[in-house]
C-alpha cells in the first residue's frame, strides 16, 4: 500500500465515521458540524478523484452554505432532540 | 476489487437511509437527507474516474485522451446546486411548522394534525 492509497483509505474512514456521529449526536449543532464535515472530507476526495470544479462547489455549498443554512434553522427551533430518559408515564408517547 | 470510493459513497446513502428511517426528529432527518445526497454524488463522480489520467482542463500538454470523464462532473455540480435548494426549502418548512405546532417530533406532529 503505497502513500496515496493510504490516504484514500483515512479520508474514506474519516467521513463514514463523521456521518456515523453526525446521525447519533443528539445536539442538533454537533450533527450540523459532523454534516458540514462529511461534505469537507468529501470534497477532499472529490480534489483526489480529479475533479476540482466539484471540489470547489462541494466546499463551499456544502461544508459553508447549508451549515450556516441549518444553524440558523436550529437557531429558530430547538436546539436538542427531545429525549423520554425520564421514566414518563404511558400517555406522552400516545 | 471494489474501489474504496464506492465504499464510502454506499456508506455514506446507507447512514443517511437509516437516518431517514428511524429518526424521530425533523432536522435530524434533514441532515440524514443531506448526507445522503453526498453519497449519491460520490458515487457519480467515482464512476467516471479513469485510474491515472488528470482533470478535464485542456491545458499544456493535456489531451482529450488523457482526462478522466467530464460528463458526471457536470452532472454532479447540478446535482450539488439542487440538493442545496431541496435542503434551504425543506429547512424553511421544517421552521414553519415549529412554529404552528411548537414540536419537531414528526410521531407529535402526526397526532396534531387534526
Amino acid at each position: 500500500m503505497n502513500g496515496i492509497t493510504f490516504i484514500e483509505y483515512l479520508i474514506v474512514g474519516l467521513m463514514v465515521v463523521s456521518a456515523i456521529l453526525a446521525v447519533e449526536w443528539r445536539d442538533l449543532l454537533a450533527a450540523a458540524v459532523g454534516m458540514a464535515a462529511v461534505s469537507l472530507f468529501a470534497s477532499l476526495l472529490f480534489f483526489m478523484l480529479q475533479a476540482p470544479d466539484v471540489a470547489m462547489t462541494e466546499a463551499a455549498i456544502g461544508a459553508a452554505l447549508s451549515a450556516a443554512v441549518f444553524i440558523f434553522a436550529i437557531k429558530r427551533t430547538q436546539r436538542f432532540e427531545t429525549e423520554e430518559e425520564e421514566k414518563p408515564g404511558w400517555w406522552v408517547r400516545w | 476489487m471494489i474501489s474504496v470510493y464506492y465504499f464510502g459513497a454506499i456508506a455514506l446513502v446507507l447512514i443517511g437511509l437509516y437516518a431517514i428511517l428511524v429518526k424521530k426528529n425533523l432536522l435530524k432527518i434533514l441532515i440524514g437527507l443531506s448526507i445522503m445526497e453526498t453519497g449519491v454524488n460520490l458515487l457519480l463522480i467515482s464512476i467516471g474516474y479513469v485510474s491515472g489520467r488528470s482533470a478535464p482542463i485542456l491545458s499544456e500538454g493535456i489531451g482529450p485522451s488523457q482526462a478522466v470523464d467530464p460528463i458526471p462532473q457536470a452532472l454532479v455540480l447540478t446535482a450539488i446546486v439542487i440538493g442545496v435548494a431541496t435542503t434551504a426549502m425543506a429547512l424553511s418548512v421544517a421552521m414553519l411548522i415549529y412554529e404552528k405546532y411548537g414540536t419537531l417530533n414528526i410521531e407529535e406532529i402526526r397526532r396534531l394534525r387534526g
